[in-house]
């Protein structure tokens, strides 16, 4: 690919906008936004350059209850282990990740396979505005309003056949680009997957941004999974492959860990992680010294999801 | 130990005493410091109850390190004034180790003594951990002048707890990690340097003898 790629010296002076016009253009854009807030007569006032996604279908699914955790916090806290273990490595080593071009191989049990330009898959569909409450399995949460479109809607332009039982995705491997995956911290590539049927949960969002923007480098950029009645970790990041299979779909964590993280991993205050109790949880951005959250049964979204476990034992079927 | 040895290990000396102890007192404060500072100017990240709970158990550790390391820098170096430090460096060890506990007690469970129990019974992590401030504990009470003196050779054999213990504060750490095992695996690596320097000084002696 480097035919195309341009290396940084193959890039004549004359090609790169002068940092004083560059600035020129940023600061007209930035003025041009404030006008535009000002005329709307919007109170609050906004710094932000134009959106990616200015105008976002609501959902009746978004939270209305729980108050938004900083885009500070959401972008500086993060577990992606392909940019390192630590909890800021994401923000700082993710910098460089360029996601364009990108390109998403379906494949395994449907009937319209193929490689799609994300552009492709994601313009014939309507983006809505999520606001979902995100649970990570260590015990801290965080609500985050994404940008994405139903996997569901998705999934049925794939035509899955009858022999697809699950879809398993898997995260970009290019241990170049991702530095953290030069260490063997986790088998790589990433993969986890769901059942037909919990893929097909309106709930179930894959998510292109946050926050009415596109996804930062740090946050899974530039497609992911946002399932927000599982753990974070079923959240996959970077997607490059969807695969409908027969059989139980891969799950990183749980080929590694299979006592400690099972492959549903739905939020369940109920069944407590070997080493730490799930019964509460740390809501990023409130008072650190003020008591936790209590964890809710599948994260709060009972109503919607809990039909899918009917006559499963979640003791057992963690 | 001889009469002489032990004289100057208790002999204050207004050199040490003056200058270094109080220089050493404050570096050891550095950490807690950083934290207060940070914690005030909203520095601790996004997760400031996980930063303090790690950072104050890693000081812990550290100081566990720090407190073994006196005697090989004493033989490596000559300068015998370093073992007036020690007993300063074991109760920084309590201090931040004490810390660590309460912050798991106020962040991580809220003052639920209930849960907190349930949780040293049910996960081998936390009852590690805990036994490890416990055992702690004899250590810092009987790490006066007056109670060296007191007990005599029994406090040399009480003492000698600071092994055990440290090898349990690294193995509580070993249990509590996710994936990334590099910084658990540096700690061991140190203590078992720090270990194995006696063990190799007790064969000699045991093979001259």
């Amino acid at each position: 690919m480097s035919f195309i790629i341009k290396k940084p010296s193959d890039i004549k002076s004359s090609e790169i906008t002068d940092q004083k016009i560059y600035d020129q253009r940023r600061d007209f854009i930035k003025k041009m936004g404030l006008a535009a807030t000002a005329a709307m007569g919007v109170g609050h006032l906004s710094l932000a350059e134009a959106k990616a996604y200015p105008n976002l279908a609501k959902s009746k699914f978004s939270t209305t209850t729980d108050k938004l955790t900083s885009l500070k916090d959401v972008t500086s806290y993060n577990n992606f282990y392909e940019f390192g273990t630590g909890k800021s490595d994401p923000a700082k080593n993710a910098g460089d990740f360029n996601p364009k071009p990108w390109s998403v191989r379906v494949e395994g049990e449907c009937e319209k396979p193929g490689d799609f330009h994300l552009e492709d898959l994601i313009k014939l569909h309507t983006l809505e505005e999520r606001i979902y409450r995100f649970r990570c399995v260590e015990g801290w949460s965080m609500v985050i309003p994404w940008v994405g479109v139903p996997l569901a809607d998705m999934i049925k332009r794939f035509k899955p056949t009858s022999k697809a039982k699950f879809v398993e995705f898997e995260t970009l491997y290019d241990p170049e680009r991702m530095p953290g995956q030069q260490i063997k911290t986790l088998p790589w590539p990433y993969v986890d997957g769901l059942r037909m049927d919990e893929a097909m949960n309106p709930l179930t969002l894959m998510a292109v941004g946050l926050y009415g923007d596109e996804l930062p480098n740090q946050n899974g950029a530039p497609i992911r999974l946002v399932v927000p009645w599982k753990y974070g970790f079923k959240n996959i990041k970077s997607i490059v492959k969807i695969r409908f299979v027969e059989n139980q779909a891969r799950s990183t964590w749980h080929e590694v860990n299979d006592r400690e993280y099972g492959f549903y991993s739905n939020v369940n205050p109920e069944v407590d992680h070997p080493r730490w109790s799930q019964k509460t949880e740390r809501r990023i951005g409130e008072p650190f010294w003020a008591p936790k959250h209590k964890t809710l049964m599948f994260n709060g979204y009972a109503d919607q999801v809990a039909d899918l476990y009917k006559g499963m034992d979640l003791k057992k079927l963690y | 130990m001889n009469t002489a040895t032990r004289f100057s290990v208790l002999m204050p000396s207004m050199n040490i005493n003056l200058f270094v102890k109080p220089i050493f007192f404050l570096l050891c404060l550095i950490p807690i410091f950083l934290v207060v500072w940070n914690g005030f100017n909203n520095n601790l990240g996004a997760n400031p109850a996980e930063a303090i709970l790690d950072t104050m158990g890693n000081w812990g550790i550290y100081f566990l390190l720090i407190t073994l390391s006196v005697t090989p820098v004493r033989k490596l170096t000559g300068w015998g004034g370093v073992i007036r430090l020690r007993r300063m460096f074991g109760l920084f060890a309590f201090f931040y180790v004490c810390l660590h506990l309460l912050s798991y007690i106020w962040f991580d469970q809220y003052f639920d003594w209930n849960e907190i129990v349930k949780d040293i019974i049910k996960r081998p992590f936390i009852t590690l951990g805990f036994l490890t401030f416990l055992l702690l504990m004899p250590l810092v009470i009987t790490s006066t002048n007056k109670m060296m003196l007191r007990l005599k050779k029994s406090w040399k054999k009480l003492h000698w707890m600071i092994y055990p213990i440290s090898i349990m504060g690294v193995v509580h750490f070993f249990l509590m990690t996710r994936a990334d095992f590099r910084h658990p695996f540096l700690i061991a690596g140190i203590l078992s340097l720090l270990l194995g320097y006696r063990l190799y000084f007790y064969f000699l002696r045991k093979k001259r003898s």
